[in-house]
């Protein structure tokens, strides 16, 4: 089921928490939605679940509009909130159950997806228990199990890791990159190795505004320009290598980075430059020992997004 | 109807796990209990075998009561976020309120149902009328309906319990007690609208025995219009902002 998002306006007083966003969510993508607190991640999240109406704009998810027809929409919808308020005074398995039978799936099949559910957020050991007595951690997978007991087409969800151990943290991540292979997941987090490892496609928000879209390597080469490239030369004085590398064909700009390191931006691809700079090298005697393509971290592209 | 008795199955789970339901039961008998067949105008005293006194003061404990029942259907999963998670899932805000008024209604209707070994033992003292008996528990019940009713409404206003009860505990004053007074200082069309607005004589005609349509009608449009409002309250999130 595709996510189809137009024109989206969200206004809380004199304050626009969603400025007209307009995005797609194809069928199996993992969508991660970055942003700054209060950028309108959580509000854009609400929109989409049918939680709350927005001012003006359109969402339409599998061909349904969320609010026109909402009863189609969220059958095929897992949505984790970012609080993840749960029934505490509820046994793990029972609550599992009343979510299932609220989704309508079929009765016959309620106790072995709940069994898939249990296994695959790891609430073995602590299934029998009532919600209130569980760790931070084991709620977040309760949260996870309810938003996935109906095996929705679309999933919604706000901060799915927070409060887990690093071990949880890979194996639910490796869980919503599984599923994202045959459903529509729109997941949203800090942590932004966790977009890298998880994420097809990155969408940025600031101030109610899409600032970015693109995959992790896309909105790396927008933010970076031209391609950069570091490299260790050993032997030589620094002001000579300097030199003998700026003469260099397809070289912009060398600038020193550290003790014989280099930074060089390159007019031409990096390959070109770095067949260039071996040829150079091997000619001086100066011996290379590190040579790679300088990346712009996600975090840098993020703050220089949202900082402004 | 499948999803709001899921609903409901729910709630009344959550009574009886956090001891409200055993609070409420006890704490019901055993007031009007004592005043039935041992303190005032009880069954010995009026020397007659039925159950007056147990409907009057059975009228005045609900009253009191319901609004405490009430109060957390939808203020306490506002609060703690659950509504939404609630009402994210394949459920309509008519059956989550439905669900909520049914699960209260239910538990009152098992408190009157616990009630029924008195009507056996006063059966057993003398001769009774068996419908005038029976209107005044289906009265009791179709006042409890109002009540809930008024009760969810008011907890869809709020996010607050305490708030909810006493919203809940003023607008049911103005039905159980006010209209009634306000009548007998008019005359006139004025005065027999504030009298028909009340509980009083509606209640008071059933439990003689009497089931009068114009009654029946007077206690559902109190359910309907209550339930419709806290239905609409729920929905204000999906109206969009001019």
């Amino acid at each position: 089921m595709d996510i189809r998002i137009e024109g989206l306006t969200k206004t809380y007083g004199a304050q626009r928490a969603v400025d007209a966003i307009s995005f797609e969510v194809r069928p199996g993508e993992v969508l991660g939605f970055l942003g700054p607190n209060g950028a309108g991640k959580t509000t854009t999240m609400k929109m989409v679940c049918g939680l709350i109406a927005p001012d003006a704009g359109r969402i339409v998810v599998g061909g349904h509009d969320v609010l026109a027809d909402p009863g189609a929409v969220r059958k095929r919808m897992g949505y984790l909130p970012e609080s993840n308020p749960l029934y505490e005074d509820m046994p793990v398995l029972d609550f599992l159950r009343f979510v299932a039978r609220l989704q309508g799936v079929p009765e016959e099949k309620i106790t072995e997806r709940i069994g898939e559910m249990v296994r695959a957020c790891g609430l073995d050991a602590e299934k029998h228990k009532k919600i209130g007595q569980l760790s931070k951690g084991y709620r977040q997978r309760v949260g996870l199990a309810q938003a996935m007991v109906h095996d929705p087409e679309v999933l919604i969800l706000d901060e799915p890791t927070t409060g887990l151990d690093p071990n949880q943290i890979v194996e639910i991540r490796a869980l919503i990159k599984e599923l994202g292979r045959a459903k529509t997941v729109i997941f949203s987090t800090h942590i932004l190795p966790e977009v890298e490892a998880v994420c097809d496609r990155i969408l940025i928000i600031d101030r109610g505004r899409i600032v970015a879209d693109g995959d992790p390597a896309s909105l790396r080469r927008q933010a970076q320009g031209r391609e950069v490239v570091r490299a260790c030369v050993e032997g030589g004085a620094t002001e000579a290598v300097l030199a003998a590398i700026a003469a260099l064909p397809g070289v912009e700009q060398v600038v020193p980075a550290g003790a014989e390191l280099y930074d060089i931006t390159c007019a031409s691809t990096g390959r070109d430059v770095a067949r260039a700079l071996f040829a150079l090298c091997a000619h001086w005697g100066w011996p290379i020992t590190e040579l790679r393509p300088l990346e712009t971290r996600l975090e840098d592209i993020f703050r220089n997004l949202t900082l402004n | 109807m499948r999803t709001t008795w899921l609903i409901a199955r729910k709630e009344l789970a959550a009574f009886f796990d956090s001891l409200i339901a055993y609070i409420l039961l006890t704490v019901f008998l055993g007031l009007s209990g004592f005043f039935t067949w041992w303190y005032g105008d009880d069954v010995f005293l009026r020397g007659q075998a039925d159950l007056t006194a147990f409907f009057n003061i059975a009228y005045w404990t609900l009253f009191f009561f319901i609004p405490a029942l009430t109060m957390r259907t939808l203020a306490e999963e506002r609060k703690s976020g659950t509504l939404d998670l609630l009402l994210t899932k394949a459920v309509t805000d008519w059956q989550v309120v439905s669900g909520k008024f049914l699960a209260c209604l239910t538990l009152i209707a098992v408190a009157l149902a616990c009630s029924l070994p008195w009507y056996a033992s006063v059966a057993w003292l003398g001769e009774m009328d068996h419908g005038a008996v029976w209107c005044g528990y289906l009265a009791l019940l179709l006042m409890s309906g109002a009540y809930v009713a008024i009760g969810v409404y008011a907890s869809s206003l709020t996010n607050n319990q305490i708030v909810a009860f006493l919203t809940a505990l003023v607008i049911g004053l103005f039905f159980h007690l006010l209209f009634q007074t306000a009548a007998g200082t008019f005359t006139g069309v004025v005065g027999t609208v504030l009298e028909q607005l009340g509980m009083g004589v509606h209640f008071d005609s059933m439990s003689r025995g009497v089931v009068d349509s114009r009654d029946l009608l007077y206690f559902f449009s109190l359910m309907v219009l209550a339930l419709t409002l806290a239905e609409m309250n729920l929905s204000k999130r999906l109206v969009r902002n001019a």
